[in-house]
């Protein structure tokens, strides 16, 4: 039962976008469309979530171990350089066009959402052509 | 326009996050979650367990939630570019909405700040063009 929590974090994200609507890609083009007929709505789901990881992330932090005891593996890279503003800026076209980021994506592809299964499919090729692991 | 289900779900994606970072000491970030699961990295039985809960809600919202899964935006030529683009971009940046965007952003990350404000504003123009160019159709 080890990874159950896992399993438990990876459904309770997945209900998350389900429901906060993250998981429709004409929301998210609605939400992007500041100049057009903009929705912000969306905007509640990162604020929602940050205020809840800001919290839980300062309590983790400060033990600097998981509830098992282990160490955190939390990223250490500090600088902005070229690569992450690159990538960054390559992610947001992306975005843009098919209303999809990677984990809405992945709940409506496993929902069997054909454009999210070419979507993904492509995805993990772009990732091959970046090549490098990812954080 | 709905207020309270994107807060709620907003909730329950933080508190997914502090799950991953409590039990298994992970940042949930589904670009790294994903692409280290496909292309090797460390963590796999987290990031397979976690993949596994993603997956499973995909599976169920298709049959008791089928309209919270919308349409496509654009002809499957251009969603299948712009799953190349975010796959790229999601790795040279190390992240995605969720690692940059949420977790990071909560971690007063300076990388991760300046992540999400380039790929919001690359994001807004993106649509703006297409609106401006009269859209798909």
């Amino acid at each position: 039962m080890k990874r159950a929590p896992a399993f438990v974090a990876g459904a309770i994200f997945g209900l998350g976008l389900v429901l906060s609507g993250m998981t429709n890609p004409s929301r998210i083009a609605a939400f992007l469309d500041v100049g057009g007929a903009w929705d912000p709505s969306l905007a509640l789901v990162m604020i929602g979530a940050i205020g809840v990881f800001a919290i839980a992330y300062r309590v983790i932090a400060r033990r600097a171990r998981t509830l098992g005891g282990e160490a955190l593996h939390l990223p250490t890279t500090r600088y902005v350089d070229g690569s992450l503003l690159a990538g960054a800026a390559v992610f947001g076209v992306g975005w843009g066009l098919a209303g999809y980021c990677p984990g809405p994506a992945l709940v409506s592809a496993a929902a069997g959402a054909l454009p999210a299964i070419v979507f993904v499919a492509a995805m993990i090729a772009g990732m091959a052509i970046a090549g490098k692991r990812p954080g | 326009m709905s207020v309270v289900t994107p807060l709620i779900g907003g909730f329950l994606i933080g508190l997914s996050a502090s799950i991953a970072l409590a039990f298994d000491g992970r940042i949930a970030g589904i670009s790294g979650v994903l692409g280290r699961l496909v292309f090797g990295g460390d963590g796999r039985g987290f990031r397979l367990a976690f993949v596994a809960g993603l997956v499973a809600v995909g599976v169920i919202a298709a049959e008791i939630a089928p309209s919270a899964l919308g349409a496509r935006i654009a002809p499957l030529p251009v969603i299948a570019v712009a799953g190349v683009l975010v796959g790229w971009g999601t790795r040279a940046a190390n992240g995605c909405t969720s690692g940059h965007g949420v977790c990071g952003v909560a971690r007063l990350s300076p990388r991760s700040i300046v992540a999400v404000i380039t790929f919001m504003l690359t994001g807004a123009a993106t649509v703006a063009i297409v609106r401006l160019a009269g859209g798909w159709s």
